[in-house]
């Protein structure tokens, strides 16, 4: 029953999300926050929830998205992600500024802040090699394989950033989406054979 | 003479008395300069001064309370207790950001070189739940500093100064 299955998927990857986000909405540090904090704490989980969707999108998994469409709304997502991003960032800026600096200066206290940090640079510079693959017609090649480093940068890093902070998300849908996040990029980099590309000779290329 | 055995079971015992003296006891003297000469000045915690705000006033209460910041202040090398350091303390509580003025408040350490002041709770702020205190007078090198709670849900924290003269 492919409906079935269509349908699991779905309600797997779509649950995850909106019970991390709701989770996060209903949480009572919320009630000590002002808005821009608010808002640059739920930028932090959105930014987590997509980053979920995107290894589904790339490798064409989520039904009724398969490649050519996935991929387009990959770059969307990816778009909408490297946003997530900066608002995270900003916000938290506003709302304390030299905690922020601290941590982009890697000189933070507390020890998720570099792991963001990385993970921040990371998610930028796979979206500027997305961005600038055709216009400097980067090899397919050095692409894929940038592509796919960064975006393990991005996973693991913004993965331990999450779960070593205490903040609004609940600790088991943080646990459940950040799991999610892992196992769909390890399957979606496995299946892309995206590390096939360290141990082939150079005549793959033509077939990328 | 002292006899060392130079055999490898001899080395291997005398080793592991070494280490366990080390470990139930605290390192000799000899690789502990810093003990050697005293009690060890208290060094700025990274981030500490964040959000600081020079001369904050005494308080006899910083907001509505609830939350116990307490420590004790002593002088370097000899650990005498300092009696009228002014404190300062401030964190994310559960009545204003680091960054508010009415977030902050000082207060002075008694005969004893203890201090003691009620606070509202603190909240995880940034990812973990901490507050800050500082000293930042003229007798002795400023300090800074930024201790974390075992749990956001406590209802007291504790932070120790050695002072430095400056």
């Amino acid at each position: 029953m492919p409906w079935m299955r269509a349908a699991l998927i779905w309600a797997v990857v779509a649950g995850a999300i909106v019970v991390s986000l709701a989770v996060a909405a209903t949480s009572p540090l919320l009630a000590w926050r002002g808005p821009v904090y608010v808002v640059a704490g739920f930028a932090g989980v959105l930014a987590l929830a997509l980053v979920l969707l995107q290894p589904l999108l790339a490798a064409g998994y989520l039904p009724g998205l398969p490649v050519p469409r996935g991929r387009r709304v990959h770059r969307w997502v990816g778009a909408a992600l490297v946003a997530a991003i900066i608002i995270h960032v900003a916000g938290l800026w506003l709302t304390s500024p030299p905690d922020v600096v601290d941590a982009l200066l890697f000189d933070s206290p507390t020890p998720f802040s570099a792991w963001g940090v990385v993970a921040m640079w990371a998610a930028f510079a796979a979206a500027l090699l997305a961005a600038l693959r055709r216009p400097l017609r980067i090899r397919p090649r050095l692409w894929r394989l940038g592509h796919a480093v960064l975006v393990v940068l991005v996973v693991l890093c913004g993965v331990v950033h999450a779960l070593l902070i205490e903040g609004t998300m609940g600790s088991v849908s943080k646990l459940v989406l950040c799991a999610l996040v892992v196992a769909a990029t390890a399957v979606a980099l496995f299946d892309l054979r995206a590390a096939m590309l360290l141990t082939r000779p150079k005549p793959q290329d033509r077939h990328l | 003479m002292l006899s060392i055995s130079t055999t490898r079971r001899g080395l291997l015992a005398a080793g592991a008395a070494f280490g366990a003296t080390v470990l139930t006891e605290g390192a000799p003297t000899i690789i502990q300069p810093a003990q050697a000469q005293g009690l060890a000045p208290t060094g700025s915690m990274r981030g500490g001064a964040n959000n600081y705000r020079p001369n904050a006033p005494i308080v006899q209460r910083i907001g509505n309370g609830g939350f116990w910041m307490s420590g004790t202040v002593r002088r370097a090398v000899d650990g005498a207790p300092l009696p009228g350091i002014r404190i300062q303390i401030w964190a994310h509580t559960t009545e204003g950001y680091e960054t508010d003025a009415h977030s902050h408040g000082a207060t002075l350490t008694d005969a004893n070189g203890v201090f003691r002041l009620e606070m509202p709770q603190i909240i995880p702020a940034f990812g973990q739940a901490h507050g800050h205190l500082a000293y930042d007078d003229d007798a002795f090198q400023t300090v800074f500093l930024r201790p974390v709670m075992q749990s956001s849900r406590d209802k007291s924290l504790k932070a120790d100064f050695v002072l430095q003269s400056a």
